[in-house]
């Protein structure tokens, strides 16, 4: 090495590559910057478009619309009550049924099952979440349909008969049981995998210590990974509503558009995301179609609440655990 | 809550067998539950296989959909596969470099203060449910100028985003910063050091990210009912037409009684889910062999 290369180099050329060095950097900064921010612009536009497109329905039935329960092109009336009502009859009902098992597949497969059945299990529930929700949907119209007919609705109606939501038996394919097991179905795998990292999180020498308590392996779940966990299972529960409440193309092929309120699971029903779903190429009048944008106001603020309130508990339980670590 | 040390608790045998009883009934719920999603999942599988093989031949593959109730049961899809593949196409086309570019700034030049609220936004975006997606892009976009399969390539590209970008941010994270220090120590700029040492680093994670991202909207349907579902039966390339896709045919399909078109829709239902189970268990392999690989190393 000479000694003029060792000093710090000068003259134009140096000059000129240390400058384009520099516009390399800022050019990929502001690149990626301006990539960086695309999901808030997303997020911004998308609140702000969908507003504007429900502009005209908000004018005509302000905030009566969320309790008016006709839907009448004829008239012009439209309202979302109906479907506010089978969108948390069937959500609710979905989760109290997916939310157990989910959790339950998480313990199988976190504390229970020996090793090397771990890993093809999660696989496999996890491919349960990408079947494709059409695929799901035609399954449940032409399969799980007239099995719930024949075999399922007669045991629910002589268990739970005596409550609203079992009365009678189901005589078609298409009811809001359908949507509740299609739902349950979708949220299951998603739940279970939260489940499944935080269980994997519980510190070891937690559980070892219950068990060498003497506690047998449930009461150690009960006393050391449910409380560990208690945070993060609800923003798994939360998430899997979310989605639950959000899923339109499955819903709107098995519920079979109903146009009356009821809390019979046996009936047919209607939610916000089948609702919109299923009016995709019958919107005639401007009203109508922003009626319809109306619904998707009332998804889209349910689904950021929901998002934001889950993702602001799994960050504190990731900093929880971080600190503790 | 915790494990009470109950002194009586162990003596007495009654109360022990009563404790391992109730701890082998959850041990079997908890195995039931496991081996009911996945008798779910194989159930429904076995009934799109059983239910489609029969429809598939060469002219289903070769032939176009034919409309919807009076149409012979001896057609193809060739339409709707090409269709799904331009949307699909362009969707990867658009959210694929600036998922990557949003990872690059999220990883690479992003303080942790600006970092956190970024992440948040990206996760929530993945949140929003596709059919409000949907709504959006027709409002934005097929409101007065009318539907194309680029408007769907859109709203599939806005699903596809916060799943590229996240996967992508996870591999980046992965890189060693031995290998940043390391170049910029030897005088590479840092749009160097991130293109030619860090990337080519990450891109097995990054294509994993994106094969399942991609397999995740291959079979998205609500965002193309608003955007792309004004379709004709004629084979058609050109992305400014709305086109047919595998995912609307089967929802199409499925809402009419006729049994030819529902054998179709089956059959169809096969292809796409043969192709987003296949990609997506291979981009799982690969992912878990270069992860395993990269933590033997350490």
């Amino acid at each position: 090495m000479t000694t003029a290369a060792r000093t710090a180099p000068t003259g134009p050329a140096a000059l000129q590559r240390r400058g384009r060095f520099r516009f390399g950097d800022s050019l990929l900064y502001g690149l990626t910057l301006v990539a960086g921010f695309a999901a808030v612009v997303l997020l911004i536009l998308i609140t702000w478009k969908v507003l504007a497109g429900a502009k005209l329905s908000w004018q005509t039935f302000h905030l009566g619309f969320l309790t008016e329960t006709t839907w009448n092109p004829v008239t012009e009336v439209f309202g979302a009550g109906l479907f506010i009502f089978g969108t948390a009859l069937t959500s609710i009902f979905a989760l109290l049924v997916a939310g157990p098992i989910a959790i339950a597949i998480a313990l199988f497969l976190t504390e229970l099952a020996p090793p090397w059945i771990r890993a093809p299990v999660g696989a496999l529930v996890e491919m349960l979440a990408s079947v494709p929700s059409v695929v799901l949907g035609l399954w449940g119209i032409l399969v799980m349909g007239p099995w719930v007919v024949s075999t399922l609705s007669p045991i629910l109606s002589t268990l739970f008969g005596w409550t609203p939501f079992f009365d009678g038996e189901q005589t078609v394919g298409s009811s809001q049981l359908s949507a509740v097991l299609i739902l349950t179905i979708m949220v299951v795998p998603i739940v279970s995998s939260i489940c499944r990292e935080l269980f994997t999180n519980v510190p070891t020498e937690l559980k070892e210590g219950a068990l060498a308590l003497g506690a047998t392996r449930w009461e150690m779940i009960r006393g050391v990974v449910f409380p560990y966990s208690r945070a993060g299972i609800s923003a798994a529960l939360i998430l899997g509503l979310g989605r639950a409440v959000g899923e339109a193309i499955a819903v709107t092929q098995v519920i079979g558009a109903g146009t009356k309120i009821s809390f019979n699971l046996f009936s047919t029903g209607d939610t916000l995301a089948s609702k919109i779903a299923a009016s995709y190429n019958s919107a005639g009048t401007n009203l109508e179609r922003s009626s319809l944008v109306y619904l998707g106001v009332l998804l889209l603020i349910f689904s950021l609440i929901v998002n934001v309130l889950a993702q602001l508990i799994v960050r504190r339980v990731a900093r929880r655990q971080q600190g503790r670590t | 809550m915790s494990v009470q040390a109950d002194p009586g608790y162990s003596l007495s045998s009654e109360r022990l067998r009563r404790r391992k009883v109730v701890n082998r009934i959850m041990e079997a719920l908890a195995t039931l539950a496991a081996l009911l999603a996945v008798a779910v999942l194989v159930i429904v599988v076995a009934s799109v296989v059983k239910k489609g093989i029969g429809a598939i031949n060469v002219d289903f593959f070769t032939q176009t959909t034919s409309t919807f109730s009076f149409g012979p049961s001896q057609s193809g899809i060739a339409n709707a596969i090409v269709g799904s593949l331009v949307i699909v196409f362009f969707a990867i086309l658009m959210a694929l470099p600036v998922g990557i570019l949003a990872a690059i700034y999220l990883n690479e030049f992003a303080s942790p203060r600006m970092r956190a609220p970024l992440q948040l936004a990206l996760d929530v975006l993945n949140g929003i449910p596709a059919i409000v997606v949907g709504i959006f892009v027709y409002v934005l976009l097929v409101l007065g100028s009318g539907q194309s399969a680029l408007k769907a390539s859109f709203a599939l590209a806005i699903l596809m985003l916060p799943l590229v970008a996240r996967s992508t941010q996870e591999v980046l994270a992965l890189v060693p910063d031995a290998l940043r220090e390391g170049s910029l120590a030897l005088g590479a700029p840092r749009w160097r050091t991130t293109l030619s040492i860090v990337l080519p680093q990450a891109v097995g994670g990054i294509i994993t990210g994106a094969t399942l991202a991609t397999a995740r909207v291959a079979g998205e349907t609500a965002p193309l009912l608003f955007t792309s579902s004004l379709v004709g039966n004629e084979v058609n390339w050109n992305p400014s037409h709305p086109l047919m896709s595998m995912p609307y045919f089967i929802f199409a399909a499925s809402e009419q009684a006729d049994p030819g078109l529902q054998e179709q829709a089956w059959a169809t239902a096969l292809v796409l889910i043969a192709f987003v189970l296949v990609a997506s268990t291979i981009a799982r392999y690969f992912g878990l062999r270069s992860r395993r690989r990269r933590s033997g190393k350490r």
